[in-house]
């Protein structure tokens, strides 16, 4: 790591003029350790963190990493790299005995971040500096006041330097000696940030504040307050999109298959959960061989997925469905049965217990948009659900698979007469179908358990899509998930999450009176026996 | 087939049959020296009475999907209302004998601090009340969501699904603590019924032979409508609803019709099943078990009605002997039943052993008969 | 040939039923063991949870044996599987007691299967273990329950994030069931008993199997940001919790903001997770499979042996039932019979080792003294242990903190009554 080094160097070159090498606050603190207790793991940290000691960020960054020793009541520090030194002595040591890492709980951890925060402010690393700030934002740590005001002097980068602000606003009106004149200044930049935690701010002031300052912060706040009224409604629309993608995602492979064979697989859950385990396969091989792939893990996942759940459906139809031609009740009963041997399936090779799919680096965190945080990982499925919907789209139209499979959902025997071979297209939209619902399992198996009833879970929802949305149209399917997203997110808030469901239940029974054939239903002329 | 012939071949060996377990089952529990040969042991009789009460829900199912090709697959909701409302009055009967000695209330609303009885609870003390909820409930329920289906027409997979999301809907319901019905523990530890204790094993033969004679008599029924001609329209539905309808027949007034009869059916059985086994809880209603029901109808023949008795007797004591014998082989099991039947027999096993009995006559020189069962392969 | 082969099918469907009721007909076998009958899930969705539990029990069994069984003779195992369907619990009760006769039962998890199975122990006066945290409200002459009762888990939960992280405010966000109402309800009464506001609390459900956490996890933060230091506590059961877990860490809630103690989440759980971004939550649990004694030690290494898996984890209700199995077997060894009676009544007061250093006790109202460990999650999927009780926490069946159970009390011992009213002194009024 040498960014380290040289912010090493920089704070080492900052701090050496006022601190002196002698036996001081740093060496005091030391021994503190050896008890490995955390109220005085605390103490030591935070007299190491004020010390000014050349070696503090060091030692601060090793507990946070469990990188900082003990073995028989001596402290020693495992550098990046691997070697011991002796933390009093900056020296290279070789200490005989067992070592362990000194413990640390949540008000150390705690600790650590607040002083990591005052320690790096003035880091040459615009991100570390940036993380700083919003550590010493939360700390409201009065002993940083100083060093924040000398990084915002020379703070070039005006997304730090707000932030920087930010967090000297925080301090100061906390600080019970704070000028009035500082603290409206405060105010004032508290309510620029509006967000979630300036308004706690501005809203827990102390009881013995003067009535000008809680006037100007009550204003402040309010004016927050209506402007998070609209990111929260914002932010909703979102989760409802994301929810929706999720919905589209698992039942866009399904509306492929009900359009053309009118027939619904149960199973189709399953091959939702094969992708899935797919995924978790890819991963542990990627563990054991490459580890350096991991990240691209999706991606390796997603057209092995494709082929594991194409291949089952396909066979699926070819050894089950296609001897149940024009039965449609039939074939929901069999393809049930075929989901409970799948599942049971995986049970006996996986294990009952859930498997853990790990999330790449760049899946994970959120954006911040202002007021909207957006999950990296949710966009990531939101974007992913759109491109297979995409795909598939031009999929239907443009290629001659595409033509023959909307013949087929138009009039079947019409399309036979014409030299269509119904039962290749059969074959192949069930694969299609199973297929796309593996790569959903690749997204899903991002938010969701990796357990043999993972595709329970999502079945009913994918059915009541296609039913809602209309078969034989994927814009209806789109529309279907979207909608039923959204109406999910909205009424959450007042509902709660179970009554929400059960509403959207009753309304598709309902619609389906009014509609019976969905939203984007086909118009054809043949009656139905 | 006219209705004079309700007491068919079939019916007679079905009604003998039933009358021969009723008298057998509780003579060799209760007379029968225990240890001998002969002996019932006393925790197979709920055990059997349970068998007979899902044959009873799946004959309900029978006549929908077999005379009327309404594929249900949430009738296990109407199972579970009438059990429900069996549940209700065998909770009210508790009375103070619950562990906090509430003088009225349950006990899972005393420790959820529920101050008073919610309003659909009250009249379940009686039992005239509790037992014409038992068929109101479901009936009414069948009867709104029938009305709403049938009149604009909603057939097929369509129906299958949207019944799905209504038993589905339901059991999130009964799943909310807030919905005063006991949340995922259901309605349990109920102590007597009518009085009777509920745990003496004569009380247990007496709901035994109530529920063989409740099939009996629901067996009767169908057959009887099956046999008029209101099952003939019911018939030709089935096999081609528009031809029915250009007919002049008001095709949704017979299937709402035999709907709703057939969910209250259902509803008798659930709340004969629920002392017998002593608990109800949400998740009855779950999609699940009433997709498993249907399993059962195919397999013993559908559209046969003693076919429906037959595969809910066999399939749940495969259940049985598999959940104990070879507990990770049961969903296999179940799973290839379903593809088995559908693909190879799907008239079931009294379709496949009617078919076996024809042949050999055909072969034997005597002439092919045509016999009461109608074909179960016709499918609208 | 298909109608043969369905006829076989059938015949084959008899037969069996013709053998299992042939064996209950002819139930007086000589006895020559003595049998246990194990009733976890091994299918549905329990299985997930249950299916270590029968494996535990098989061990523990195998294990007696080995040291010369129990009054002389071997023990035996009788697995059965109600597939995580609550009536076919009471069944195969009914089917182990009457049927196969086994001396006592260990088994169920959720309480809707222990309260199907109560009725038909009673009934048939057996006896069974019941190795999961629970809601309290119950003390059953038949029932042992050697998990946690809320005042061994919640409460002390509750008093560490006061005390140690400050915490002012609480979010508890729970499975729509009857352990997370119970522990909510007495939560809420104990949290307002120490002065906490009603604003500052704030109580969730959600479904089972709920999995999309974007509203609620937006909800905690927006709750969390107002000033005061929150924490959750999560009675979330088993599967919802990975996505809970997924969407706190992805919304950026970090442990050292807002805390959250899990009750349902345990070694078992985390192994299906990605435990980095969980570091620093908590559980509080009677045992953790990091506990550093030497009990626990020779156990994981028995049970890693016996299951011929290295990395097999151990958790809570294992331990649960090496406490009860071993109760059970000092209980038949000092009545002298397996006779239920007389081991009911044997057992009160029975002392064993748990696998925490200490040594547990059955109490008359028919739960266990336990250690309370609270422990944050490490990055390998284990806890730390961040606190631990000085002495161990008897468990109460009845919470005072319930307006309707404030005033009863169960005692197996002198009182013979499981809801003795103290008000009115009299048993169950």
């Amino acid at each position: 790591m040498p960014s380290l080094r040289i912010v090493l160097q920089v704070f080492v070159l900052l701090i050496g003029m006022t601190a002196s090498t002698k036996a001081g606050p740093y060496e005091e603190a030391l021994p503190k350790f050896a008890a490995d207790s955390y109220a005085d793991t605390e103490t030591a940290l935070s007299a190491i963190a004020n010390s000014g000691h050349a070696r503090a960020l060091t030692v601060v960054e090793a507990l946070r990493d469990g990188r900082l020793l003990l073995g028989a009541g001596q402290v020693y520090l495992k550098e990046v790299s691997g070697t011991l030194i002796d933390v009093a002595t900056g020296q290279a040591a070789n200490p005989t005995g067992n070592l362990k890492p000194i413990r640390v709980n949540n008000r150390v951890r705690r600790a650590t971040e607040a002083a990591l925060g005052s320690l790096t402010l003035l880091s040459a690393d615009p991100a570390t500096r940036l993380n700083a700030a919003r550590a010493v934002f939360r700390s409201r740590d009065v002993a940083a006041l100083s060093a924040l005001e000398r990084a915002i002097a020379q703070e070039s980068d005006v997304h730090v330097r707000d932030a920087l602000e930010g967090a000297r606003a925080a301090i100061i009106l906390s600080k019970p000696d704070a000028l009035i004149s500082d603290k409206k200044a405060a105010i004032e930049i508290l309510e620029a940030r509006g967000d979630q935690q300036a308004l706690a701010l501005l809203t827990t002031l102390p009881s013995d504040a003067p009535p000008e300052l809680v006037k100007a912060a009550g204003d402040a706040a309010e004016g927050i307050q209506t402007r998070l009224a609209f990111w929260n409604a914002l932010q909703n629309v979102w989760y409802g999109i994301s929810l929706g993608s999720v919905l589209l995602l698992a039942a866009i492979g399904l509306a492929i298959t009900f359009g053309t064979m009118g027939v619904i697989n149960m199973a189709h859950g399953e091959m939702v959960m094969i992708g899935a385990y797919t995924t978790f396969v890819v991963q542990e091989t990627i563990r054991g061989y490459a580890p350096g792939l991991f990240d691209a893990s999706l991606f390796i996942a997603l057209p092995l997925a494709f082929l594991a759940a194409g291949t089952v459906g396909i066979m699926i139809e070819r050894g089950v469905i296609r001897f149940l031609y024009g039965r449609p009740l039939e074939t929901l009963l069999a393809t049930w049965g075929l989901s409970l041997i799948l599942q049971q399936g995986v049970r006996t090779i996986f294990g009952p217990t859930n498997r853990e799919v790990g999330t790449p680096a760049w899946m994970s965190g959120a954006l911040e948009v202002s007021g909207l945080s957006l999950t990296y990982n949710r966009i990531a499925i939101v974007i992913f659900a759109f491109s297979v919907f995409a795909v598939l789209l031009l999929v239907m139209r443009y290629t001659s698979l595409g033509l023959y499979v909307r013949a087929v959902t138009q009039n079947r025997r019409m399309a036979a007469s014409m030299g269509i071979r119904t039962n290749r297209i059969d074959a192949l939209a069930f694969g299609l179908g199973s297929g796309v619902a593996g790569i959903a399992g690749v997204a899903l198996s991002q938010i969701d358990n990796v357990s043999p009833n993972l595709g329970q879970g999502y079945i009913i929802d994918s059915f009541m899509v296609v039913v809602f949305g209309g078969v034989g149209n994927l814009w209806g399917t789109l529309v279907g998930a979207m909608t039923l997203g959204a109406a999910n997110k909205m009424l959450e808030p007042y509902a709660g999450a179970v009554l929400g469901k059960i509403v959207i239940l009753i309304a598709i029974i309902l619609f389906i009176q009014r509609r019976p054939r969905g939203l984007f239903a086909l118009k054809g002329r043949a009656v139905e026996a | 087939m006219t209705t004079q012939s309700v007491l068919d071949k079939q019916s007679i060996v079905v009604l003998s049959l039933l009358a021969a377990v009723a008298v057998l089952v509780p003579v060799l529990n209760g007379l029968a020296v225990p240890g001998s040969a002969l002996h019932l042991s006393d925790h197979l009789v709920p055990l059997l009475g349970k068998y007979i009460c899902f044959a009873l829900l799946a004959l309900s199912v029978d006549l929908i999907w077999g005379y009327c090709g309404i594929l249900s697959l949430g009738h296990g909701a109407f199972f579970a209302l009438g059990g429900y409302a069996m549940g209700m009055y065998l909770m009210r009967q508790i009375g103070p004998r619950g562990v906090y000695a509430h003088p009225v209330l349950p006990d899972f609303m005393v420790f959820l601090n529920w101050k008073d009885l919610p309003w659909f609870w009250y009249g379940f003390d009686v039992f005239p009340f509790a037992m014409l909820m038992v068929l109101l409930v479901p009936g009414i329920l069948a009867f709104i969501f029938g009305w709403l289906a049938f009149r604009s027409r909603v057939t097929g997979v369509y129906l299958s699904i949207i019944t799905q999301a209504m038993t589905y809907a339901l059991m999130l319901a009964f799943f909310r603590n807030n919905m005063g019905f006991g949340g995922n523990n259901g309605l349990t530890d109920f102590k007597d019924i009518l009085g009777f204790p509920l745990q003496s094993a004569s009380t247990r033969r007496v709901l035994f032979v109530l529920s063989v004679a409740a099939l009996g008599a629901g067996y009767l029924l169908c057959r009887w409508l099956v046999g008029s001609k209101f099952g003939k329209v019911l018939v030709a539905v089935r096999d081609a609803e528009s031809r029915t309808r250009f007919l002049g027949y008001r095709v949704e007034h017979y299937k709402l019709a035999v709907f709703t009869i057939s969910a209250m059916l259902a509803g008798v059985a659930g709340a004969l099943y629920v002392p017998q086994v002593g608990i109800i809880n949400p998740s009855e209603f779950a999609p699940a078990n009433s997709i498993e029901l249907v399993i059962w109808v195919a397999v013993g023949g559908r559209g046969t009605l003693a076919g429906a008795i037959l595969g809910a007797l066999v399939v749940n004591a495969g259940k049985t002997w598999f959940t104990g014998a070879l507990p990770e082989f049961w969903l296999f099991a179940l799973g290839g039943l379903f593809i088995f039947v559908t693909l190879f027999t799907p008239r079931g096993i009294l379709g496949a052993g009617q078919g076996l009995w024809e042949r050999a006559k055909q072969m034997l020189g005597s002439k092919p008969s045509r016999s009461s069962f109608s074909g179960g392969g016709v499918v609208p | 040939m298909s109608m043969l082969k369905m006829t076989r099918r059938c015949l084959i469907a008899l037969a069996s039923a013709a053998l299992v009721s042939g064996a209950m007909a002819g139930a007086a076998q000589a006895q020559e063991t003595i049998k246990v009958g194990i009733l976890h899930s091994l299918s549905g969705t329990m299985a997930i949870s249950e299916t270590t539990l029968k494996d535990v029990m098989l061990m523990l069994v195998e294990e007696q044996n080995k040291k010369g069984g129990l009054l002389g003779k071997k023990l035996e195992a009788v697995v059965v599987d109600p597939a995580s369907d609550w009536p076919l619990f009471a069944e195969k009760a009914r089917q182990l007691i009457s049927q196969d006769k086994v001396a006592a039962v260990f088994g169920c998890w959720t309480s809707v299967s222990r309260k199907s199975v109560l009725p038909v122990f009673k009934e048939l006066n057996s006896i069974l273990f019941y190795p999961v945290q629970y809601e309290g409200e119950e003390s059953e002459r038949n029932v042992f329950y050697t998990g946690a009762a809320p005042n061994q888990q919640a409460i002390p939960a509750v008093d560490y994030l006061a005390k140690e992280e400050k915490v002012e405010r609480w979010v508890l966000a729970g499975t729509d069931y009857v352990y997370p109402r119970t522990t909510n309800k007495i939560l809420e009464a104990y949290l307002k008993s120490k002065g906490v506001k009603s604003e500052d609390i704030l109580i969730n459900y959600t479904p089972f199997g709920h999995s999309d956490w974007q509203t609620i996890v937006a909800d905690i933060k927006k709750f969390g940001s107002a000033g005061k230091k929150t924490a959750v506590v999560s009675t979330i059961n088993g599967d919802a919790n990975v996505p809970f877990y997924k969407e706190l860490a992805n919304q950026g809630i970090k442990a050292t903001d807002i805390p959250v103690v899990a009750f349902s989440v345990g070694e078992e759980e985390l192994a299906g997770i990605d435990a980095k971004p969980l570091v620093g939550h908590l559980a509080a649990w009677n045992y953790f499979q990091s506990v550093d004694t030497p009990e626990n030690k020779a156990f994981i290494e028995k049970w890693r042996a016996f299951t011929k898996n290295e990395k097999r984890v151990s958790n809570d209700p294992m331990e649960a039932h090496v406490i009860g199995f071993n109760m059970w077997v000092k209980a038949v060894e000092k009545a002298g019979t397996t006779d239920p009676d007389k081991v009911i009544d044997a057992i009160v007061g029975v002392q064993v080792p748990n696998l925490t250093g200490g040594v547990s006790e059955m109490l008359p109202n028919h739960h266990v003294t336990k250690p309370v460990l609270i422990g944050e999650i490490k990055e390998d999927g284990q806890f730390e242990t961040v606190s631990q009780t000085d002495s161990l926490v008897p468990g109460e069946a009845w919470s005072k903190y319930l307006e309707g159970s404030r005033d009863l009390i169960a005692d197996w011992k002198t009182l013979k009554c499981g809801n003795y009213n103290t008000v009115t002194k009299k048993c169950g009024a």
